[in-house]
């Protein structure tokens, strides 16, 4: 019983998610032995990958000669749990996966896919990467990112509030305020 | 005589409309004098992920006796928006109790089709969309980026010049858009097809003098 307790408070698991679509160079990247390391150094213990419709399988690995335990799974209906139990959250770019990371107050590298057509999506990673709410990496900058990451700096986010627009909303129509 | 005649329709009928669109445009930019206060039926168009939360996230702060009954379209193949809209409304069905509906609507072009096939596709797009705000004609229209709601909005704005109904647009640019507005959020404000246009960054409202900037959804 105490064993199992022990290696429960210890657990510290590193939650990968690509999304509804597939992401393999970040998934190809995260499985990469350096990659795996460098998460060991920084005292993670578990690797969750959530794939998506990627064809890159990632390794399975139990972790029984010290090194990191890693799962994958293509799609769960109950990310929300995962991301909760995780230490820390490496994603995908899509903001429904970065504000509900930043709600819940977890450690974030965001990893732009840079294969994507009309790559707006950097916008936003860097945006609040520059207000130093999460880290913002492409795939080839990710190790290097996370031997440096450092989570004393990053800053909570402030949920945003849809009261105003309502508000507007509101007043245009002829509405009272309330 | 009858070349004349017809020359002279021409230029009248242009006219008139030339007339009716700058008109219609000067009048959703401003307030209304809303004094009947009734119940307005609300289109929302829903696009994937991001676009879904930052939606639910406004309609939750929204009050539903006045938006009412609300009609949600999502794309065809995206099966996840209305499921989230369901569970926002409570409602398990294709219908509520107070006739809020939930609809599908053909993509005009999937992510990666090429251009060319998309010019069919958008026609059927564009007829369902027709189909759809025929039956629905909406007062209020609410979006906030996908490609879906540009032939919603252009299909409103005709009925608002043509007298069919006078819907209030209100287009709430994604909070993933920093820098730019995105070409649905691009078209709607060049275009002057928005009642009104909200941006979710400073620098953003900036750039586009007529959005409106009151703080992030998220």
């Amino acid at each position: 019983m105490d064993d199992i307790n022990n290696h429960f408070e210890f657990k510290r698991t590193v939650f990968v998610t690509v999304g509804t679509t597939s992401f393999d160079s970040l998934v190809r990247t995260v499985d990469s032995d350096q990659v795996k390391e460098a998460l060991l150094e920084k005292g993670y213990t578990h690797l969750v990958i959530q794939m998506g419709r990627g064809s890159y399988i990632p390794k399975k690995s139990s972790g029984e000669d010290g090194s990191l335990v890693v799962d994958y799974f293509t799609f769960s209906s109950s990310i929300a749990d995962y991301l909760r139990s995780a230490s820390l959250v490496i994603s995908h770019a899509g903001s429904g996966s970065i504000f509900e990371t930043l709600r819940i107050a977890k450690p974030l590298i965001v990893v732009v896919n840079e294969d994507l057509m009309d790559n707006h999506q950097s916008e936003l990673a860097e945006e609040l990467a520059e207000r130093k709410h999460l880290y913002c990496a492409r795939p080839q900058t990710l190790c290097e990112v996370i031997k440096s990451l450092n989570l004393d700096i990053i800053v909570p986010y402030e949920p945003g509030d849809a009261n105003p627009v309502a508000k507007l909303i509101n007043k245009h129509l002829g509405f009272p305020a309330d | 005589m009858v070349e004349f005649v017809t020359i002279f329709l021409v230029v009248i009928t242009t006219t008139l409309l030339v007339v009716r669109v700058a008109y219609v445009i000067s009048q959703s930019s401003k307030p209304t004098r809303n004094t009947s206060q009734k119940d307005l039926s609300t289109l929302v168009v829903l696009g994937s992920g991001g676009h879904t939360a930052e939606m639910i996230n406004l309609l939750s702060v929204m009050q539903k006796d006045r938006f009412a009954p609300r009609y949600y379209i999502a794309a065809a193949t995206d099966n996840m928006s209305l499921q989230k809209a369901r569970v926002f409304e409570g409602i398990l069905d294709d219908k509520g109790a107070d006739g809020t509906q939930f609809m599908q609507i053909y993509r005009s072009r999937e992510v990666g089709q090429s251009y060319i096939t998309s010019v069919g596709t958008t026609l059927l797009a564009l007829g369902h969309a027709l189909w759809l705000m025929v039956k629905v004609r909406p007062h209020v229209i609410l979006c906030n980026g996908p490609g879906t709601c540009i032939p919603i909005c252009a299909i409103a704005f005709i009925f608002k010049v043509l007298g069919i109904r006078w819907s209030y647009i209100f287009y709430v640019e994604s909070i993933a858009r920093v820098k730019r507005l995105s070409l649905s959020g691009l078209l709607l404000y060049k275009l002057h097809m928005a009642d009104q246009l909200f941006v979710q960054w400073p620098q953003l409202q900036k750039q586009y003098p007529r959005a409106h900037y009151v703080g992030r959804l998220m």
